[in-house]
């Protein structure tokens, strides 16, 4: 039998958050910790989480599992499960709603921040804007993100600054949409960044890369968004 | 963009760039006078003395200060606008800041007045 911890919350009945223990029996099975909420879940229905694809594609259910943020679906036993005790918190730093269900809207807020649309105020062509393979492939590494927040909720900066600090996540995308060869806004894109929080916060402790699901590299994008705004200012 | 009044350079990147090349200035600063004293073993006041009332020391000195007061100043900034904060503390917070950034930055430039003060008595 599997010893598996969750934190429980429902703001309506309890005064504080509390750790609640089950046991579940995993038939020796390297399931995905998914698979043990769902299990979970149908013993006891007050169980809330958030899921949706259960295949590392939608990003509804990023959680804290044994103490690393990352996909609940994508995630097996065998990586999660330590001393044959699993521990299922909500993703740090955003406010709970309910047991492991958070409130993103301020994750959403620093995203609609970088604006995640293609800015061109040039007529459409009547087709389509076309790319050569290699300003499609500088892409690569950066449209992949799914907005788990699995990231930006394992950064510090993120999580005392996350009204300030666009977070790895938005940069990542304000990055993707730097290095879009369609793209006509990167001077606005940049001068709105060139403040002491939105990207300066970052310093570069990597905990976004050691935790994305998807296998990105949002250091890497901040790093780049750091020599664009160097290139344009000196 | 996030406005910011108290910061060094108030803008991100000149803030970044400062801490950089400060970085450098205070690491060579430091080389050197640890190269100077083990070339010296010996080292008289006299030579010191000698050594720090050149102007190209001088200017090394000032510039290895400068450095430092604003690598301090960044940084503390950084610190003080992550922990003391409206929603880490509460409504109180702003002002707690502010006093805690204006005391920084009082004491900073105190520091290099004294320095420029000692760096040209001698």
């Amino acid at each position: 039998m599997l010893n598996v911890s969750i934190y429980r919350y429902n703001p309506e009945v309890d005064a504080e958050p509390y750790m609640q223990d089950y046991q579940v029996d995993t038939q020796g099975k390297d399931v995905m910790v998914l698979d043990v909420l769902e299990k979970l879940k149908t013993e006891d229905p007050s169980l809330s989480f958030r899921r949706s694809c259960r295949e590392g594609v939608c990003g509804s259910d990023g959680l804290n599992i044994s103490g690393k943020n990352g996909l609940a679906c994508i995630t097996p036993l065998s990586s999660a499960v330590k001393g044959n005790k699993l521990v299922i918190r909500p993703l740090p730093g955003l406010p709970v709603i309910r047991d492991l269900v958070i409130d993103m809207s301020q994750f959403y807020a620093q995203y609609e921040k970088i604006q995640p649309y293609m800015i061109n105020n040039s007529p459409a062509p009547a087709i389509e804007r076309l790319q050569s393979p290699e300003e499609r492939a500088k892409l690569d590494g950066l449209y992949e993100c799914i907005l788990c927040a699995c990231c930006s909720t394992a950064c510090p900066s993120f999580w005392w600054n996350p009204d300030k600090f666009i977070g790895p996540s938005g940069l990542l995308q304000a990055y993707r949409f730097l290095a879009d060869s369609r793209d006509t806004a990167t001077e606005e894109r940049l001068a709105n960044l060139d403040d002491p929080f939105s990207v300066f916060r970052c310093h570069g402790i990597m905990n976004c890369v050691q935790v994305c699901p998807k296998g990105l590299n949002p250091t890497k994008a901040i790093g780049h968004i750091r020599s664009m705004l160097i290139r344009s200012a000196t | 963009m996030v406005t910011t009044v108290t910061s060094l350079g108030r803008s991100g990147l000149s803030d970044w760039m400062i801490q950089r090349i400060s970085a450098w200035v205070m690491t060579a600063y430091l080389a050197f006078i640890v190269c100077y004293f083990i070339g010296n073993p010996d080292l008289s006041y006299a030579q010191w003395a000698e050594l720090n009332s050149s102007l190209p020391m001088r200017m090394f000195s000032l510039i290895t200060i400068l450095s430092i007061a604003a690598h301090a100043w960044i940084g503390m900034w950084c610190v003080l606008t992550d922990y003391i904060t409206v929603r880490l503390i509460g409504p109180k917070a702003t002002a707690i800041r502010i006093f805690f950034q204006l005391g920084m930055i009082a004491i900073t430039l105190l520091y290099v007045i004294w320095a420029i003060d000692i760096l040209w008595g001698i």
